[in-house]
């Protein structure tokens, strides 16, 4: 048997699993469905993109593909696109959140997803691009898995980011006040928490961790408007999976959505791959709609 | 009053549509007193707490804490300003720890800023340490430390309203505004929640107490204000309310004098 499908999957699960943690916080702390989180994904891949062709030049350091450019326009894409998330919420959700009927701020989201991505479509065309055209040896590492520098590196770099996002929500004050805030908005009110804070670091860091994974898929992948859309419903499906409100049930969940899609691929054969998320939606929903990391609602 | 005043509201007033549950209510609450809010169910004594502490916003009148007035604030400037409140049904956060729920309530810390994580982690981890010990001793004082890392779903009523009295001395107010802190606590439990509140007044913490249990507020207040229809009724020490017709009439739902 030949288990690449596991390496695939654990790169394809990290990727979601980051795009699942902003969604899972916006959805427990801001209360809505955003649809157009994807979109952070392309928005951040393209932003990252101008960045690097603005600094100029790749310089790969052997033997990835990229260089100390493309990590430095990550970091500057990772604010810009916060920064297009904190506008997106002053011109949108927070005057339709004010009204109090999630439905509408998720209907919203519908609407600026199509727009953000028509937005790139028009900047960009729908032709998809690449961050480098440098094709990359996968090295053998036993048992059939061959990988690339670039999946480790980026493998690591996940890493790094689920373990500094886990510290962060479980030892920072901030962190604190937004896992109180997501149990009991009204009584976090009252104990002195500026509202106003939590919800601008929820969208500062779903959107910047959504950065990072268009960022990823841009470099394993390829950079497209559509790239995002393409990745919402597995994010979905590891933020419920998961359970609603927990980052390492988000990531955990990622996980188990990409090994799920890529052995269904091995396995069952590639036309089934999208369907992956969607049964396993279903299923959680069905049986434990609460999650792996979730508290029933009470 | 001889003290100086610390808490002031004069005329306030709130609407829900066409009803005033609060209407052109007035009192001042003095330094280190204990001031008792008592009167009938619907007497808007509740409202008032939340005009107070800010949870809804006045239709009329104004709100002075230490002088200043503070009518437009939100709730979390008021408690930044000194006064903090407490809650008649207390709810803390289900799934974090006592001890988290006590660190949520300390005020303007470095930690707060995103960026200061990274910057200045060395002041940080002291500012949480500082902030960690005060939460130990503060549960330590109402006999909730060994359950500091239990998440506090598992605790009773009562051992939540002496978690949230704990929790509100986090911010080191000046005013307290105890919503009912009896009602629902077991004789044991109540005699060490009155015992709390008369330690931490004679530190030099004023407080609010809406209290049905008239053994507690005879025990505790020097001073009782009666609301009845979201005004005003009748203010005075404890023997003089006792004794007072219009009182009597309002919680025995008389027809009006």
């Amino acid at each position: 048997m030949n288990l690449q499908f596991l390496l695939d999957g654990l790169i394809a699960g990290s990727m979601i699993g980051l795009g699942a943690i902003g969604v899972t916080l916006t959805y427990s702390i801001l209360r809505f469905s955003n649809f157009a989180h994807g979109d952070f994904m392309a928005w951040g891949a393209y932003a990252a993109l101008a960045v690097v062709g603005a600094i100029g030049g790749s310089l790969p350091m052997a033997p990835l593909s990229f260089g100390w450019p493309l990590l430095l326009a990550m970091v500057v894409a990772m604010g810009l696109t916060a920064l297009l998330a904190l506008t997106l919420d002053w011109l949108l959700f927070a005057r339709l959140r004010a009204r109090g009927q999630s439905i509408i701020v998720v209907m919203a989201s519908f609407g600026a997803s199509m727009a953000l991505r028509s937005l790139l479509e028009f900047m960009f065309t729908s032709r998809p691009t690449y961050f480098s055209r440098a094709i990359q040896i996968a090295q053998p590492v036993g048992f059939g898995i061959r990988v690339t520098a670039d999946q480790v590196a980026l493998l690591l770099l996940t890493l790094a980011l689920v373990v500094g996002m886990h510290l962060f929500m479980q030892r920072s004050q901030r962190g604190r006040e937004m896992r109180a805030y997501s149990q009991n908005p009204a009584l976090a009110r009252v104990v002195g928490i500026d509202v106003d804070k939590v919800v601008r670091a929820t969208w500062i860091i779903g959107a910047a961790l959504a950065c990072a994974s268009g960022v990823m898929v841009g470099v394993l992948v390829q950079i497209r408007p559509l790239m995002g859309l393409d990745l919402l419903l597995p994010i979905f499906a590891a933020a419920i999976l998961g359970g609603i409100g927990s980052v390492p049930g988000a990531v955990l969940g990622g996980l188990i959505i990409g090994l799920s899609e890529a052995a269904a691929v091995q396995f069952v054969g590639a036309e089934w791959r999208a369907a992956v998320a969607f049964v396993i939606l279903m299923a959680v929903l069905l049986v434990r709609p609460m999650g792996l990391f979730g508290v029933a609602e009470r | 009053m001889a003290a100086e005043t610390v808490l002031e509201a004069q005329g306030l007033t709130k609407r829900f549509g066409g009803v005033a549950a609060v209407n052109g209510m007035s009192l001042s609450v003095g330094k280190g007193e204990i001031l008792g809010l008592i009167g009938p169910n619907g007497a808007g004594k509740t409202t008032m707490f939340d005009l107070l502490a800010g949870s809804v916003g006045v239709s009329a009148g104004t709100i002075r804490l230490m002088g200043r007035d503070i009518t437009g604030e939100p709730a979390h400037k008021r408690l930044a300003g000194g006064m903090a409140r407490t809650f008649q049904i207390p709810r803390p956060f289900p799934e974090l720890t006592l001890l988290e729920n006590m660190l949520i309530a300390r005020q303007a810390q470095t930690g707060e800023r995103l960026w200061a994580n990274f910057t200045a982690p060395r002041r940080i981890a002291a500012e949480e340490a500082a902030a960690k010990e005060k939460a130990l001793g503060l549960l330590d004082l109402v006999a909730l430390r060994r359950l500091a890392d239990e998440p506090a779903r598992v605790l009773s009523g009562g051992q939540r309203k002496l978690l949230e009295l704990a929790r509100v001395m986090m911010a080191d107010p000046k005013v307290i505004l105890l919503d009912e802190p009896a009602a629902g606590v077991n004789p044991a439990l109540l005699e060490v929640l009155i015992a709390r509140i008369q330690e931490i007044n004679a530190s030099g913490v004023t407080f609010v107490l809406i209290e049905h249990n008239i053994d507690m507020v005879s025990r505790l207040c020097s001073r009782i204000v009666v609301m009845a229809q979201g005004a005003l009724l009748f203010q005075g020490r404890p023997d003089e309310v006792a004794r007072e017709p219009r009182v009597i009439e309002a919680y025995l739902g008389g027809s009006g004098a």
